[in-house]
């Protein structure tokens, strides 16, 4: 997992409260023996005017230029700024995969769907919960500045705008840690790789039977 | 201090550490791996750079998707028709083959279900961890394993670090002493079990099955429970070690030999539960009670004996039960208070990771033998476990006697257990099945599935309806 300490970024506004995991990412994508690759078919029903297939080459398929991540001041955005209950719906660890394989590294919201906001943890991705007045203001002000980027400091937990106002966010002392550090559910264990390899080497000596060729 | 249970102590001895959020480092000594919950896994470990702790440990085969008749099968993944599976399984091998992990491959005599392949290798052991990115590897606790299905991210847990994050269970001991009736298979005895203690009767717990009836049965019976006991709410199954298990292990590939068995041996003695263990909870079944089994609804807790009828609202004991009972009668198809004799079956599936061995086969041919599928009976399959248990079956001349009885006599693989490959149940269509799950949809997108023993399924597919075994 990349880790995450400061980050700069264009911020996209996605106007719309509830956005569920289906229209992060269809279900059709799910057949997949993959979890890279998803970024193409990110929104994909909102994005695209036809309906995307699994496998297939997006590029050259007809864009929605009403879709605000096709309208070209929003390209190359790496902050979403979301409304309440953002990835809501099933527990598709592809909804985190295709918003961080697209180029996102940060969303910004007044609230998060449980499964996805833990979900989004694991894989390198920083769900920040801000009021909503807050959010609000931020919305506007992505609205009214072309190439609006915000700044996120995850050491110092804030939300930095472009005219240097600083604002605070909460976020859980752990996993606050463990993005920082880079470390995933395996990074963290790997931690523990002495433990393992001493337990390891008592086994193999009461069961030698179990250490193959 | 009282004494452990057989649970217990696998816990203990494979804790590498206890965190302070009262999870533990529980370390894995086999995971087996198949092509439909691993491909992520494999990418996972590529994306991050990182190589599987310990190739050794791992094993690998294709059986979800893997095409059944021989025709299919001789082209080789090439000849998949559905791309889905084809990809899925090509990519197994691609990732097999980049990692360096023993694979059996779809052409290899020794393909075959994951849960059927791991026990026949000896690559399951007593006392070992087992886990699979499958549900049904409960299945490997009747050798004294710990034994319980992962996720896909777990998967790459424990090909990266050999380890797994897990929470101790409860204890749960279902005992079932006395004798069982002549005709009276694991299967039934599982059902049996699900019937009274409910699809959720062992949420939260490891489940140990002991007792008399228990300790008669074979390794083949005790797989066929173990891999229920996810079916009764249950991630782990298990059975204690005794004289049936070394049997069974010793001599087998993976199993240990010489100076290294005595020691194994001496290791395994101890894998039961002490006689003063303490159990969170106990249930008693009394062998003698077990008659042939069969389901009439759409979980496996709707089970009723050969000789009863659909149950009547009047027999729900809740509300909810109430509404599961009206569903599933107008998904079956049948009505309450009709006689389970009177369920004419169009399909017959015999195979699963649940009932697939030779003495699976062995149970259903011998009632098969001398007669024929009925007329009204449009397909009757069989479909063995694994390469080696369909050599073995025609060594003793078994698939004659299905293909003389009007079987069909498959190549090895998961096939109508969940139809992800081509042989599937029509809409509205009655199956005798031998697998775990009848859930709707499971066998084909409005299939009815009715779970049995391999014997009862081959007197239905002669019969054409549900028939007693006992009174052929
Ligand atoms: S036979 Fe059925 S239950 Fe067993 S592993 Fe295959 S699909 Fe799963």
């Amino acid at each position: 997992m990349k880790p995450f300490t400061v980050h700069k970024g264009i911020a996209a506004p996605m106007d719309r409260a509830n956005i569920d995991t289906d229209m992060i990412i269809p279900k059709q994508f799910l057949k997949s023996i993959k979890r890279s690759g998803f970024g193409p078919n990110l929104f994909d029903e909102l994005r695209y005017l036809d309906e995307g297939q699994p496998d297939a080459d997006n590029s050259g398929r007809p864009l929605n230029p009403d879709f605000v991540l096709n309208q070209p001041r929003y390209q190359g955005a790496s902050v979403l700024l979301a409304r309440e209950n953002f990835g809501c719906g099933s527990s598709r660890e592809h909804a985190p995969w295709a918003l961080e394989d697209f180029g996102f590294r940060a969303i910004i919201a007044p609230s998060y769907a449980d499964i996805f906001f833990n979900n989004s943890f694991k894989n390198g991705l920083l769900p920040i919960v801000l009021d909503d007045a807050t959010v609000d203001r931020l919305f506007k002000a992505v609205a009214a500045n072309e190439g609006y980027e915000l700044t996120i400091d995850l050491a110092q937990q804030k939300v930095i705008t472009p005219d240097g106002e600083e604002i605070p966010f909460e976020v859980d002392a752990f996993r606050k840690h463990c993005l920082l550090n880079g470390l995933d559910d395996i990074g963290l264990t790997l931690q523990d790789a002495d433990d393992i390899r001493a337990y390891e080497q008592n086994r193999r000596q009461q069961a030698p039977w179990l250490f193959g060729a | 201090m009282a004494g452990k249970t057989l649970y217990d102590k696998l816990w203990e001895q494979h804790v590498v550490k206890e965190r302070d959020d009262g999870t533990a480092l529980i370390y894995i000594d086999r995971q087996l791996l198949h092509e439909v919950t691993s491909p992520q896994a494999f990418e996972g470990l590529r994306i991050a750079g990182r190589k599987p702790w310990r190739l050794d440990a791992n094993l690998a085969t294709p059986d979800h998707n893997v095409p059944t008749t021989s025709a299919e099968r001789e082209s080789g993944i090439a000849g998949i028709q559905d791309p889905v599976s084809r990809i899925q399984v090509k990519t197994l091998d691609e990732n097999c083959d980049e990692f360096g992990i023993t694979e059996f491959k779809m052409a290899d005599k020794r393909q075959g279900i994951v849960h059927v392949v791991g026990p026949e290798q000896g690559a399951t052991l007593p006392g070992m961890t087992v886990v699979c990115g499958d549900s049904h590897t409960a299945t490997h606790g009747a050798f004294a394993a710990l034994a319980h299905g992962i996720g896909t991210s777990e998967v790459e847990h424990v090909l990266a670090t050999q380890c797994l994050i897990q929470r101790k269970m409860k204890n749960l001991l279902i005992r079932v002493d006395g004798e069982l009736g002549a005709g009276i298979t694991g299967k039934d005895v599982v059902l049996h079990i699900i019937g009274v203690i409910g699809t959720a009767g062992g949420n939260g717990t490891a489940m140990e099955f002991g007792g008399s009836a228990i300790r008669s049965l074979s390794m083949e019976a005790r797989m066929t429970m173990c891999n229920m006991a996810i079916e009764a709410g249950a991630r782990v199954g298990m059975v204690g070690f005794d004289d049936i298990t070394s049997e069974y292990v010793k001599g087998r590939p993976y199993a240990p030999k010489g100076e290294q068995w005595e020691m194994a041996l001496a290791a395994w003695k101890d894998l039961v539960s002490d006689d003063d263990a303490v159990f969170d909870k106990v249930v008693e079944i009394r062998a003698e009670d077990i008659k042939p089994q069969v389901t009439w609804g759409t979980s496996p807790e709707m089970v009723t004996t050969i000789d009863g009828t659909v149950p009547t609202l009047a027999d729900a004991a809740d509300e909810v039960q109430r509404s599961g009972f009206e569903r599933a009668y107008q998904y079956m198809g049948l009505t309450p208070g009709q006689k389970i004799t009177d369920i004419k079956l169009d399909r017959v599936f015999i195979g699963s990771c649940t009932n697939s061995r030779i003495e699976d086969l062995r149970a259903a041919a011998d009632v098969a033998k001398g007669r024929k599928v009925a007329g009204s009976v449009k397909q009757a399959l069989v479909v063995p476990g694994s390469g080696l248990v369909k050599a073995q079956a025609e060594a003793e001349g078994l698939d004659k006697v299905f293909i003389e009885a009007g079987f069909e006599w498959r190549e090895p693989g998961c096939s109508m257990c969940l139809a992800m490959n081509a042989d599937k149940l029509g809409s509205g269509e009655h199956c005798a099945s031998t697998s775990n799950r009848n859930f709707e949809g499971r066998q084909g997108y409005g299939g009815r599935t009715h779970l049995v023993s391999p014997a009862m399924a081959a007197a239905a597919a002669i019969a054409g309806h549900f028939v007693d075994v006992r009174e052929l």
